[in-house]
């Protein structure tokens, strides 16, 4: 038998073609994981762990709940105590919607060393609920009729301050003036004068504060600190921030309970240091729409973005601040802007610079907001040599004009369309993750709700308190204490400082004060129903 | 020449199979998980358990395998047949996964597709394969012909 090359070639002709395409196959995967693997070298950007907190260990902290409405529940949820009604409803919610982990998340979260000894609740309803589904036999949790009640007891370590905003400085100082540890709710305070007050009780009193901005706890967030120190954005000159919902519950219209009335609330108490305006079930369910109780979106969720960006950045209290908007979405009655843009400046801050020294320095701050359209608009820091959109995820593009990457770039080993980093921690969970409202998402793809651990998602209010109450029993540092609160509340003040008096409210730095405007009372204009004119009235006036 | 046309067919197929199992095999950090945990569709049940961690590694490994197998031996024009079965199978499962039904979102497609797409193509291409065995015309499988041949030659 002999072979002629023409055989050869019909019966191993594949062959050579196999080899081609493996070979091919290869190169390039080898060849782009060379150049993505030096590319990553270069950066150095290393996705930071989380928080080795020491454990809490001794006797349980004894935690007081101030406020048992919507927030109040999540932040008991988060420490380890679900009502009885939500554990229902999420039994259904599962069912309908397997998707829906809320309560396996739920039910997977660590045991906290708490023990949830006291509720106070002016609204009877929200308080028994709480003692309904969370006192034992061994663990008779007492109802106080006033915060100063649970504070002076002796019988709280600690309280968590969920409530309309104008109560939470009072509460908070009242507390730490007993040495009773705090966790408030944000914006941390109501008017000027107080934020000082608050600062001085925090630093005179033994007690731990905190500020709820759970998202410091947040790995994206970490890893975006390690991005900016490294050097990769450049010169960040221009952060884009916003707020983009379109329903009720985002516009703050909360569900009215039908059992609410002037003998199942105390009005008084709620009123506090508002203005006396007869019972109003409106004003106390949806305290956020005027500025005697809340503070709108500069308080709301204003905050929020700020102190994401001031967790990476640790930029501080803006030089100036100019904001303007109206009510143009939800003319309800409300005095809040339910659309606002704020633009914060701090000409001396700069994130570094690959270009000649002195160019580039400052940075605007620009926030915008409306609550009449859910389009998602990502958080966006704009750098000389890259842009990061900040988020759950965090995504880092070159610029095509970068000095740093200007090789790089015109060897086309980078694109400005395809990103050079990004950090998906939660890209080994299923997803998408069932989310209940367009509310939950708003917060969660601002990275706000949750993080990932591992793969993992991990509620990020459950590791603020888990820190908050580590540092009460161990000592250390929170993650957003009295400085970071005090940077927050300024910021948000000054924000509706300028939208109500329509100019530019100043920060003195050396004086550590909003620079005085001649014959203006700051508070008196916080304080103000809506827009200020000289003849402003305060609500119900 | 209707068979060569076929030779061509199995050879580009075996040409795409390999070449999608070799990229996969020189990238460490591919996984399946994203196409399978999103899976659509009426058989989804079938996929979304797969993406479990444990589950998933054993699939990677098998996809993998399976996409070299079936590229080198339509490649090679041997076992074709059964190459060509098994990649029946696993394009019924691409395709399954994400069907191009109405009302079901295409993810990362670049054309436009009801109810037929190009894995459904492929797929079929493959029956042709499998019912087709063209390695005696050009592959391995022509030594054997050869043989065969001379052996009746020498007979005669």
């Amino acid at each position: 038998m002999k072979w002629t090359r023409r055989d050869l070639l019909k019966g191993l002709g594949g062959l050579p073609i196999l080899g081609a395409v493996w070979w091919a196959g290869a190169a390039n995967t080898v060849g782009a994981r060379r150049e993505r693997n030096e590319l990553l070298e270069k950066l150095n950007i290393s996705p930071s762990l989380p928080n080795n907190l020491p454990e809490i260990t001794g006797k349980p902290v004894r935690v007081g709940i101030i406020g048992f409405g919507i927030r109040g529940e999540q932040l008991c949820r988060s420490l380890g105590f679900a009502t009885n009604e939500w554990i229902e409803a999420m039994e259904l919610e599962a069912v309908e919607n397997p998707d829906n982990t809320a309560l396996k998340v739920y039910r997977n979260q660590a045991k906290l060393n708490v023990k949830l000894t006291g509720v106070c609740d002016i609204f009877d309803v929200r308080a028994e609920k709480a003692l309904n589904s969370f006192a034992t036999p061994d663990n008779q949790i007492k109802r106080y009729r006033t915060h100063l009640d649970m504070v002076n007891s002796g019988e709280i370590d600690a309280v968590i301050i969920a409530t309309p905003d104008h109560w939470h400085a009072p509460m908070a100082i009242d507390a730490l003036n007993n040495n009773v540890s705090v966790y408030v709710e944000k914006p941390m305070t109501h008017t000027v004068e107080e934020t000082y007050r608050l600062q001085e009780a925090a630093k005179n009193s033994k007690a731990t504060f905190a500020v709820g901005h759970q998202h410091r706890q947040t790995l994206s967030f970490k890893t975006a600190q390690d991005v900016v120190e490294k050097g990769t954005l450049g010169h960040v000159s221009l952060i884009q921030t916003n707020t983009n919902r379109n329903d009720d519950n985002g516009a703050w219209n909360y569900d009215i309970h039908e059992n609410a009335n002037e003998n199942t609330i105390d009005w008084e108490m709620f009123l506090g240091s508002a203005p006396k305006v007869p019972f109003n079930k409106n004003h106390f369910f949806r305290w956020r729409k005027w500025w005697a109780y809340g503070s709108g979106l500069s308080g709301d969720l204003l905050t929020h973005d700020y102190d994401r960006l001031n967790c990476v950045l640790n930029m501080g209290i803006p030089k100036s601040i100019m904001a303007s908007g109206g009510v143009y979405t939800h003319n309800d009655g409300r005095d809040v802007p339910d659309v606002l843009q704020a633009n914060m400046e701090f000409p001396d801050f700069s994130t570094g610079s690959s270009q000649i020294k002195g160019k580039e320095k400052g940075m605007t701050f620009c926030y915008s907001a409306t609550l009449g359209n859910g389009f998602n608009r990502p958080t966006i820091l704009m750098g000389h040599d890259a842009t990061l959109e900040l988020g759950n995820n965090l995504t880092v593009w070159p610029d095509n004009s970068s000095t740093r990457y200007a090789e790089s770039l015109e060897l086309g080993k980078m694109k400005p369309n395809i990103p050079i980093f990004k950090y998906t921690p939660g890209s080994n969970a299923k997803m998408p993750d069932a989310v209940s409202s367009a509310t939950s998402q708003y917060f969660a793809d601002k990275g706000l709700m949750w993080t990932y651990i591992d793969g993992v998602r991990v509620d990020s209010t459950f590791l603020h308190l888990k820190e908050w109450l580590s540092v009460i029993k161990n000592g250390g540092n929170v993650s957003c204490g009295i400085k970071e609160g005090f940077e927050e509340a300024i910021t948000a003040h000054m924000t509706g400082l300028s939208w109500k008096l329509g100019r530019r409210i100043e920060w003195d730095k050396e004086q550590q004060i909003i620079k005085p405007i001649e014959g203006i009372n700051f508070d008196e204009v916080l304080l103000s129903n809506g827009q200020w004119t000289k003849t402003s009235p305060r609500l119900g006036s | 020449m209707k068979m060569n046309s076929i030779v061509l067919l199995r050879i580009l197929i075996g040409w795409h199979f390999l070449y999608e199992g070799a990229v996969k095999i020189y990238n460490p950090d591919w996984s399946a998980f994203s196409y399978l945990a999103t899976a659509q569709g009426p058989l989804s049940f079938l996929f979304t358990p797969l993406a479990q961690p444990g589950i998933i590694d054993w699939v990677d490994t098998l996809n993998v395998l399976t996409l070299v197998f079936v590229g080198i031996f339509l490649l090679l024009g041997l076992l074709e047949k059964k190459a060509a079965f098994a990649g029946i199978g696993l394009l019924a499962m691409y395709y399954f996964a994400h069907p191009p039904f109405p009302g079901l979102q295409q993810l990362n497609v670049e054309g436009n597709y009801w109810f037929v797409n190009k894995n459904l193509i492929e797929l079929v291409a493959c029956i042709i394969l499998f019912q087709n065995p063209t390695g005696s015309i050009f592959g391995i499988r022509y030594f054997w012909k050869k043989d065969k041949k001379l052996t009746k030659i020498e007979k005669a």
